[in-house]
């Protein structure tokens, strides 16, 4: 990779210079408390260059979304994450829709798009409520638990497992799986190396999982399949396509559902707004998923010198987009730091933006409403019980362990 | 700068003035228009962003297409003929005193 800002300005005024910052984005200790680092890259320019792992760095939110709306320039299918796959092997074949880009992207796109439709949804609707109203009957009766572990992930493993028509065997590996996934975006650090060495039984299960012998019929893996009967898309390119939502359709909601809990026991005024108004809990849960940004990361790869922010970055670098960043930038969001369940959240990154915004999110966000509401009609106190402890992956933020005591409405 | 009226459920009106260029969503949103969600900040995927367009306007706005069709399935709301995502409309000078209502619930 060429160094920036070094050889620029042979020909009279010079461009500014990219600041070149030493923050490990993927360090412990950044993920203990980004907040500071964020904002240092926000203040230091729109675009910045981090000398740890050699790429370039956009923090604030219009050069994010600038980045996420040009996938032509900034493209994906040379990966999103560190690893540049015109230069290394991917360590799985690349993902026919996360890791491609138009005019490949847009087949396999629509496909996905009508396996999770808002007509979808509408149908999935009741038995989702219903599965969190149990869910949280349950808990209510438990009284203290770990609201990661036993709710977090008990209830999207409750509920889309089944959705998906995944067989009852095996589903142990979903969340390592999908760990592993968002783990092998970083960069080639212990967190990175740990999860491929220890990724075979994994990708072994879901590679099985993914045929369409394995699915159960109705199931958002057995839809994905007859669309290779009408030909939108081949019959070989249909697993991959149910991988990519064993690979990002489960993990992402829990961190989703573990950072709305987290905020509502952290914030109880706004707690006491959404017991006060259960209709808010869906904008509850997308307050959360900006305020948290639980997929905190992504990287393109630009395919041509291009200007951004003011400066030009060279054709074949890496960009590392700040989702959570852009979610919090001053220049886009009143009181960025206060999670605000009445917040006019729409245009957040936190989902992304553009065509590989999430798939998915209709599911999440059917999930993160299902559980906000049934807790609000059901739950009268959330304390915190213990300390919180933090996971940590290269890609999401999240919680490890969030012990919580639940008092009846 | 073109004319927009958004009448809500309650048959309260809202005009504004939106920019030419951006969609019928963007303009509620900056106008603090309530009702329009839009969940998915303009990307053709939630199908929150839903209008009813007054008969009078509905022959002067792009063809549904393909993917708004298969969105509008799936609004909350009740499907109408003169349904569409205001995400979709592009505001212009030819639009200039749009009407549209805003359904009662959009998720
Ligand atoms: S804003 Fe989501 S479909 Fe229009």
């Amino acid at each position: 990779m060429n160094p920036p800002g070094l050889s620029a300005g042979a020909a009279g005024t010079s461009p500014p210079a990219i600041p070149h910052l030493g923050i490990d984005p993927f360090a412990i200790s950044f993920f203990d408390d980004p907040y500071p680092a964020h904002q240092q890259m926000r203040e230091a320019a729109p675009v910045v260059y981090l000398d740890r792992w050699n790429v370039y760095g956009v923090a604030r939110y219009a050069e994010v979304y600038a980045v996420l709306n040009d996938p032509l320039t900034f493209c994906s299918s040379r990966g999103v994450g560190l690893s540049d796959f015109a230069k290394e092997t991917p360590w799985r074949p690349p993902s026919l829709i996360l890791e491609a880009d138009p005019p490949a992207h847009t087949r396999t796109r629509a496909v996905l798009s009508k396996v999770l439709s808002p007509a979808v949804m509408k149908r999935l609707r009741d038995g989702f409520m219903a599965a969190a109203e149990a869910k949280v009957d349950e808990l209510v009766a438990r009284g203290s638990f770990d609201a990661i572990p036993d709710l977090a992930e008990a209830y999207p493993l409750s509920v889309f497992p089944d959705a998906l028509g995944l067989q009852p065997e095996g589903r142990e590996h979903l969340i390592p799986y999908a760990s592993l996934v968002f783990n092998a975006f970083g960069p080639p650090n212990e967190l990175r190396q740990q999860a491929i060495e220890r990724s075979a039984p994994h990708q072994a299960y879901v590679t099985a999982q993914c045929q369409r012998d394995n699915l159960t019929p109705g199931g958002f893996g057995a839809c994905i399949h007859a669309f290779s009967d009408s030909g939108e898309i081949t019959p070989a390119e249909a697993p991959l396509l149910v991988r990519s939502l064993l690979s990002a359709g489960l993990d992402t909601t829990v961190y989703g559902i573990g950072a709305a809990v987290y905020c509502l026991a952290r914030f109880p005024d706004q707690w006491a707004r959404l017991r006060a108004d259960p209709a808010l809990a869906r904008n509850a849960f997308e307050e959360a998923v900006r305020f948290e940004s639980p997929v905190q990361t992504f990287f393109r790869t630009t395919t041509r010198d291009v200007e951004l922010g003011g400066v030009v970055i060279p054709e074949g670098e890496k960009v590392l987009m700040f989702l959570g960043a852009a979610n919090r930038d001053p220049r886009r969001w009143e009181r960025p730091d206060s999670y605000d369940i009445t917040r006019k959240v729409s245009g957040h990154v936190g989902f992304g933006s553009g065509i590989h915004m999430c798939v998915g999110q209709l599911v999440a966000r059917l999930e993160g409403e299902a559980v906000l509401t049934a807790l609000a009609r059901k739950v009268g106190a959330i304390t915190m019980s213990d300390e919180p402890k933090r996971r940590y992956n290269n890609t999401l933020r999240g919680l490890e362990s969030l012990p919580v005591t639940f008092t009846p409405a | 700068m073109t004319t927009i009226t958004f009448i809500h459920p309650d048959n309260r009106s809202e005009t504004v003035e939106a920019e030419d260029g951006a969609t019928v969503m963007l303009a509620a949103l900056t106008h603090g228009v309530d009702g329009i969600v839009a969940e998915c900040g303009g990307n053709a995927v939630c199908a929150t962003c839903h209008v009813y367009v007054d008969d009078a306007w509905t022959s002067k706005l792009e063809p549904v297409s393909d993917d708004e069709d298969a969105l509008l399935d799936g609004t909350a709301a009740e499907r109408r003929p003169n349904s569409r995502l205001s995400c979709q409309i592009k505001v212009q000078p030819a639009l200039a005193g749009l009407v549209v209502r805003i359904p009662d619930r959009q998720s």
